[in-house]
This record gives C-alpha cells, structure tokens and sequence, in this order.
C-alpha cells in the first residue's frame, strides 16, 4: 500500500444544475520519500486537489488516505505551502515559525524550540530578516517564510501548491535552486503543484500531467530520471531533460483545448483571491 | 521643501479655519444684535464665561465649578460607561462573528436594541440601580456598545480564509486561535468601532447629565438654562464639542498607529 492514497475522488463546486464538477476520477499513489509533480493547466482544479489531500477540503465522493488512515481533517502531519504564502501580517519571520513549532512540539523545551526555529530560519536564509513582518518581505522572501513554516512542522508529507507562482520570472528562476536544494536536504515526502514543466522536471522523480477542467483528470505519470543534483543551467543542454519536457508539453496538449501549457498565474477558488497578503 | 509650500501648509492647517471660524462668531453676532435678541452675543457670552475659563479648575459650589473641571466629572462617568460597554459588547461581538447559531439567536436582538435612545434607557437605569450614577453609566453603555458588537463581529467575520487555514493545518486551540489569529485580524475593525462608540458615549453624557442633574458639563449646561443664563449654554456647547472632536481625534491617531503597525 502507497503512503498516500487517493481512490476516485470528484469534486464540484455549487448543486443542481448549476453545479461544475472540476475533479474527476481522480486517483493517485505517493510513496515514501517521493517527490511528485503535478503539472496541469490553469484552473484546472491543481489547488482544490491539494487542498483535499491536506484535509481542508472534503471529497464529494472517493477516499484519501495517508499511511492506511483516512484523511478527514487537516493536521500539521501534512505541511502545506499555499501559492500566496497565506503569513499573518502581525508576525515576523520568527514568530511565524515559532506559532508552528510551538504548537507542533508542545513537548520539547523552550530551549530546543527556539534551536529549531532558528534551524528552519537558517535553512530558507532568512536569520538577518527574522525580526520583519511580511509588509517588510519581498514575494520572494514572503514565500521562503512559509516554505520555511511548513518545513518546521516536520511533516510527513509536504504540500507545494505552486509555491513559486507568484513570484516575477526572475527571483522564480532563482528560488528554484534554492527549493531543490531544501527539498533534499528536508528529505521528506512532496508533492508539487505547478505550471512549470521545466520546474516539475528540476525538482520531481515523477510527473503527472493534469488534464484541462472542467472535471479534469490525471494522466499517467512519467519518470523523471535525470541525475541529482540537478542544476538548472546544465540541465537545458541534457538531451534527457529536452525529452522529456517535449514528451510532458506534448502530453498536456493532447490533453487540454489550448494549444501549449500555460504559465499564467492560474485561477484559484474565490477565498484565494481575497486573501492576498496586504502590502 | 520651499517656503512656499511651509506657507501653504500654514494657511491649510491654522488660518483658513481660523477664517471659518470667524465667519461664525460674525454671523453669530449679526443673529443676536437683529432678530435674536435672546442670544448672548459673541462678546457677552466671553464677559460671563471668562470666570469659568480661566480658573478652569476652581470649586466655588456643587454647580458652580471651573469648565475644565465639569468637564473632567463628565469624562469620568463617560470612562465608566464607556468601559462597560466595551466588556460587553467585544465578547458579544466575537460570538456574533464566529457562530452562525449565535447570529441567528441574537441579531435580530441587536438590531431592536440598537436604536433605542439614551432618554429612554436612563429611566429603566434609574429604576434598576435607584442611584442617578449607575444609572449614567448603564445608559451610556447600552447606547456606545453598539458599533464595538457590529464591528467586532464584521471583523471576524472578514478574517481571510487562509488565515483560517493556517490556524487549522497547525490545529490550533480555540483559545490560541482567538488569540493569535482571530483577534489581531478583527483589532482594525474593532478599533473602527471603539471609536465610534467612543463619540456616542460621549453625545449621551450630556442628555444623562441633564436628567440626573450630576455635576458634568452637561448638568451645568442644564442648571444655566433653568438659571437663564444663555451665555453658559453656549459655552457648555462649545466644550462639549471640542471635547468630543479631541476624542475622536485620539481615537483615530491610535486607530493609524494600529493599522501600521
């Protein structure tokens, strides 16, 4: 049995006639350890996913299981990253880390929580900004608190919901680097939602394709074979790395009524859209 | 920054209301020297208040005070209901944001309560506490809670949806929720509504004043008009008004200093 386990789940939003299923049939097995990809269109119900598989949201129909046990209610066993950083203003870097730690390891002492703050700080780079509320952040630093919230919980399984989407093209390249590297170093078991195939290749052993809503459905996966670790420069000059980039594009074509992936910010349910961080 | 632009500031700031304000004291004085004779003119009014503003705090007798101390027995008794009203109406306020049930047990409660005016709350306190004091304090309060309770609970109720799944993913307490994520998201609009009811409670004081004949600004203003000295009514106004502007004033630097932070 897979550590993750989706069975058959649709889920639609509204009733009756006006109802609109996005997700159909949706089914998916996550080992230990693995890191997952799911690259898929627009809109296409990539966060409405995440979000059941993180227990925010429930399944119309289908199953979700994490290591046999059925995934009813969100838990800090399953870390999520959401695409816009969801921090809460009146904490600093440090306090946000610190309301996770706190609350995940009530056991340690005070002593050894703050250690492990300062550890997860350190580790996304941001000890000098420790002290800053996110109006003082960059998107780019805004999303490595969170990374870094989300790491710090430990989980079993970490939820990437287009972690790196609302950054400008530039500090995405760069950061990037930075996530395959605390990917690695944090060993745990990811899945990534993304729109960039190039990023789901740098980072993942396996991608999905997602089809185009609505009621989309997963393609099957494609192993990403390429050696570790993998750096994004050399990487456009790997024969395997063109193969496969051209096999997936070609795959989410089949898939979807647009003509190649898009890598517009996607749509997010209505509750994701007003809840952006405030300048 | 040019002299130019200080000037201009200048005349924004100190002069051009200083130009409205003497507009006011010329019509005023044009009213009670032509058709309303009963009106103390401008400068009568100053001769019979100079006593009261220059020795703000002297006591010469129970009602006849310095205008600053009136004042200071009337901001008392407005702390003291103010303060109740706010114990009372943030948890009302909490509950109504976070509980559809309580919403739909209390609101229309709210809604029926809510206009209801100071005149009519002050016999019922009059009644319940048989003390024109407590009476004060209990009608202030049930009239200033009012925009605290909507505020408070359209502040929670406007709280982010991601905040919220922050504070589930990590299971918060009920208790560490409200404190760590609910109330620091509703504070701006709670403070939206301390102010408001701040200058409600401070409009009540006068009309709770003149019926329960307490020394205050308001007494005082009631006592000169049965005294029939007019000049006094203007002055009690005047106070009133610029203490309830310096008030509001207070309440909206901190409520900037609030959403800054």
């Amino acid at each position: 049995m897979a550590f993750i386990e989706v069975r058959g789940v649709c889920k639609g939003y509204g009733a009756g006639a006006a109802r609109s299923e996005v997700l159909r049939d949706i089914d998916l097995d996550i080992e230990r350890g693995e890191i997952v990809a799911i690259v898929g269109y627009s809109g296409a119900g990539k966060t409405t996913l995440v979000s059941m598989i993180a227990g925010l949201l429930r399944p119309d129909s289908g199953t979700i299981t994490m290591d046999g046990k059925p995934v009813t209610t969100p838990s800090p066993e399953r870390g999520v990253v959401f695409q816009n950083y969801s921090l809460l203003p009146w904490l600093t870097v440090y306090e946000s880390v610190a309301l996770a730690v706190d609350q995940v390891f009530p056991e340690r002492s005070a002593k050894e929580r703050q250690a492990h703050v300062e550890r997860f700080v350190a580790m996304v780079n941001l000890t000098p900004a420790r002290n800053k509320r996110p109006s003082e952040l960059s998107g780019g630093m805004r999303q490595r608190v969170a990374l870094a919230r989300a790491l710090a919980m430990e989980p079993e399984l970490l939820l990437l919901d287009e972690p790196l989407g609302a950054l400008d093209a530039l500090t995405r390249a760069t950061l990037q680097g930075e996530l395959a590297r605390i990917c690695s170093e944090s060993g745990a078991t990811i899945l990534l939602i993304t729109n960039d195939v190039d990023e789901g290749l740098l980072l993942a052993d396996r991608i999905i394709p997602l089809g185009v809503g609505p009621a989309a459905k997963l393609g099957d996966s494609i192993a990403v074979t390429l050696a570790r670790p993998r750096d994004k420069k050399a990487l456009n000059h790997e024969p395997e790395f063109a193969r496969l980039r051209g096999q997936i594009i070609a795959d989410l074509i089949s898939r979807g009524p647009r003509r190649r992936p898009v890598v517009a910010k996607p749509a997010a349910p209505a509750w994701v859209a007003t809840a952006e961080v405030a300048q | 920054m040019n002299a130019k632009s200080f000037m201009q500031r200048m005349a924004d700031a100190v002069l051009l209301p200083m130009v409205g304000v003497g507009i006011v004291i010329l019509l005023w004085a044009i009213t009670s020297a032509t058709w309303a004779e009963a009106l103390p003119s401008p400068l009568k009014t100053w001769e019979a208040s100079k006593l009261y503003v220059l020795e703000p705090f002297a006591k010469r007798g129970e009602l006849d005070q310095g205008i600053l101390r009136f004042t200071w027995y009337s901001l008392t008794r407005v702390a003291k209901g103010y303060a109740l009203a706010l114990v009372m109406a943030v948890p009302l306020g909490l509950f109504l944001g976070m509980s559809k049930l309580f919403t739909k047990m209390f609101d229309p409660m709210v809604q029926v309560l809510r206009p209801v005016s100071p005149l009519a709350w002050l016999p019922l306190g009059l009644v319940l506490f048989q003390k024109p004091d407590p009476a004060a304090t209990f009608t202030i309060a049930m009239c200033s809670m009012w925009p605290t309770v909507m505020n408070t609970a359209l502040g929670v109720r406007s709280i982010p949806q991601d905040y919220i799944n922050v504070a589930r993913v990590l299971k918060l307490s009920r208790m560490k929720r409200l404190v760590k994520v609910t109330l620091p998201a509703a504070l701006p609009y709670m403070f939206t509504g301390f102010r408001l009811s701040l200058g409600i409670a401070w409009l009540v004081i006068v009309a709770g004043e003149m019926l329960t004949g307490s020394p205050g600004v308001g007494g005082f203003l009631w006592q000169e008009y049965n005294s029939l000295i007019y000049e006094h009514l203007i002055l009690c106004i005047i106070t009133i008004g610029v203490v309830g502007f310096l008030l509001d004033r207070l309440m909206s630097m901190a409520e900037t200093r609030l959403r800054v932070a």
